[in-house]
């Protein structure tokens, strides 16, 4: 950077150094340049492939079949049942991370000695790595020796085994996302909660609201708008969810816990590595990733627009 | 300014703790009850993460005792797999070796004792080498190149710069799986595929947008008279940004850093698409490597504490930080 100010500074008199344009341009274009090759460019190319019957491994070029692939998938009763899988995921995982969240947050919210520290420790299990809390749990769900069976008082053996029943491994899956990341709806609901002005609940104290009349009037339309964000975030990772259930599962029993990017894996890198067919799939989810991100974004503009 | 704002805030918070004396017995119950109910709900929280650290140092007739033990002798043999190779040793062989005068280090003798002669460093090591390369360089660049466009953002006037923001945050939305497709072909045509280079520059430009995005926000608190009195006093632009704005950044700076940092050591989908063997990062290896010839509990839960004790670490170092990280610094504490 210094031969660059110095190279600068010698095209453009003493001492103005570089110019503010020049400035902003050198600062700017290597990320704009990377996120172009490594973004841009391998959307356009995929979206190009979805319209082909590539193959990565098969060493013949694409060939074109139009809108093939789409069709394929929109008539494949076996991919909508993996996105109806992914969208009761999401459900069930945002919808509990929302409670119990929310909950915490609410009995965090008036600090006592050390809820600073414990409010950490709460947090710890939404910076882990997914694949590997994935793996862990494993061994915590195992019927004969986990512990989780063992709290809930089941004998050795004697209690269900969670990820083998097609019935119960979404919800071994789901509380695990739980468990990760219903943290991060407490911090934000919490950074909500501390931002709500005093005068409102001495307001209502004045006019001898009650409690539940306090909640539902003062608290919740507050809170909303980083709640509502928190719920759209989550939503948008759970439609991701890739990681966790790899780690945990992979996908089983039989395909109770496919989600859709674990059969985007799937197709694309194992087995006959239907590249084509793939794209068409990820352009799919993409275009539902990105109608969930443009609320998310929209909402998060009004937020600091008030803040 | 921040004095006065500061004080204004301990006036409020002296204002507000509960009289304990003037509460009534069905407040101050209510309030042992919250502060219970968080205490639990922490505990609980963190008995899997107990539970694997003890996992990791739990012989095999341990690791599957019902009920399950806590106090446990230590056992090593389980860290030990984890970053070595090893053969059986029969019941001769094994004598001889412990009769032996050789000398040897502890660790070969203690396995040597449970039957087992090590014969090599585990391929595990090797990944952990590649996950620090990788996440270590990626970061140094994201942060870099990041701290200068936020820099940017923050004090210029971009044409198009709210399309642009957006541009770069939706970037990092992108699921993993669907933008590996197209790179994973690039890669193997300019032969990045598994290569340290490709994984380096994949998770510098992964870790670019969220960089961007969490400077800016700390680019923006520093006052910009600062600079102006800079430059008044003959500093040029890049002296000032320099001089004046990075030293006022640093502790954002290094919020930024060891957030990419985890974010690069956590990944797991594009290692696990783009990588086969020699650059391969530690998160999908634990996943494959470790789980071959029989589950050994022991060692994978080895395996998952070396991944989780820098994390547990820096959760309480970022703790003030923690909210802007997670939310892409688009919401402040």
């Amino acid at each position: 950077m210094a031969s660059a100010a110095t190279a600068g500074a010698r095209t453009h008199g003493r001492r103005r150094g570089l110019s503010d344009k020049q400035i902003l341009w050198l600062f700017i274009a290597p990320t704009l340049i990377l996120l172009i090759l490594w973004n841009i460019f391998p959307l356009f190319y995929s979206l190009y492939l979805s319209f082909t019957d590539y193959s990565a491994i098969a060493g013949q070029a694409p060939k074109w079949i139009g809108l093939g692939n789409y069709r394929d998938i929109l008539g494949d009763l076996q991919l909508w049942k993996y996105f109806a899988t992914t969208g009761k995921y999401a459900l069930m995982a945002v919808g509990l991370e929302t409670v119990v969240g929310f909950g915490l947050a609410l009995l965090l919210r008036e600090k006592f000695k050390g809820s600073g520290f414990f409010t950490t420790l709460i947090l710890i299990p939404m910076m882990l790595s997914p694949v590997v809390v994935g793996l862990f749990w494993k061994l915590i769900y195992n019927p004969n020796f986990g512990i989780f069976n063992y709290l809930l008082g089941f004998g050795p053996g004697k209690g269900p085994d969670w990820l083998a029943q097609p019935g119960t491994a979404l919800w071994a899956v789901v509380i695990v996302d739980v468990w990760m990341w219903a943290p991060f709806v407490m911090l934000l609901c919490l950074s909500g909660l501390n931002a709500i002005p005093e005068y409102l609940y001495e307001a209502a104290v004045i006019d001898r609201a009650n409690p539940w009349f306090r909640f539902w009037r003062i608290t919740l339309p507050q809170v909303a708008p980083l709640l509502l964000i928190a719920i759209l975030f989550r939503t948008i990772e759970a439609f991701k969810a890739f990681d966790l259930v790899m780690g945990l599962t992979g996908g089983g029993p039989g395909d109770a816990t496919e989600l859709v990017s674990v059969s985007l894996y799937r197709i694309a890198f194992l087995g006959q590595f239907d590249t084509g067919r793939a794209s068409a799939l990820a352009y799919i989810v993409l275009v539902i990733i990105i109608a969930i991100s443009n609320l998310y974004i929209r909402s998060l503009n009004r937020v600091r627009g008030e803040g | 300014m921040t004095t006065v704002e500061s004080k204004a805030g301990e006036r409020a918070g002296v204002a507000r703790p509960i009289r304990v004396d003037k509460l009534s017995t069905t407040t101050r119950v209510a309030n042992g009850v919250r502060v219970l109910v968080v205490v639990l709900y922490a505990l609980i929280a963190l008995i899997p993460i107990f539970w694997m650290a003890s996992t990791a140092f739990k012989s095999r007739a341990d690791v599957v005792h019902i009920p399950p033990r806590v106090f446990i002798k230590p056992n090593l043999e389980g860290v030990i797999s984890l970053l070595t190779d090893r053969a059986l040793l029969n019941a001769g062989r094994q004598k001889a070796l412990l009769a032996s005068t050789e000398e040897m280090p502890w660790y070969r003798r203690y396995m040597i004792e449970r039957g087992m002669d090590i014969t090599g460093v585990s391929p595990f090591v090797g990944r952990l080498k590649n996950s620090l390369i990788i996440a270590g360089v990626s970061t140094l660049a994201a942060v870099g190149l990041g701290t200068l466009a936020a820099y940017a953002f923050s004090r210029y006037r971009v044409p198009g710069k709210g399309d642009l923001l957006f541009f770069i945050l939706s970037t990092r939305m992108l699921p993993a799986v669907v933008v590996t497709i197209p790179i994973f072909l690039m890669y193997r045509q300019v032969h990045l595929h598994d290569t340290h280079i490709g994984l380096i520059l994949l998770y510098t430009v992964f870790n670019l947008s969220f960089s961007v995005w969490l400077m800016k926000g700390f680019f923006d608190e520093i006052p910009r008279e600062y600079e102006e009195a800079a430059l008044v006093d003959g500093y040029t632009r890049l002296q000032a940004f320099r001089k004046v704005v990075l030293p006022n950044a640093l502790s954002g700076i290094a919020a930024t850093t060891v957030f990419c940092l985890i974010f690069a050591w956590n990944e797991y989908a594009f290692s696990l698409m783009l990588t086969t063997e020699k650059a391969r990062t530690a998160p999908p290896s634990i996943v494959t490597m470790l789980g071959r010839g029989g589950i050994e509990w022991a060692t994978i839960a080895a395996g998952t504490l070396v991944f989780l004790i820098p994390v547990v670490v820096v959760t309480f170092v970022l703790r003030k930080n923690l909210l802007r990280g997670v939310t892409f610094g688009a919401i402040r504490q």
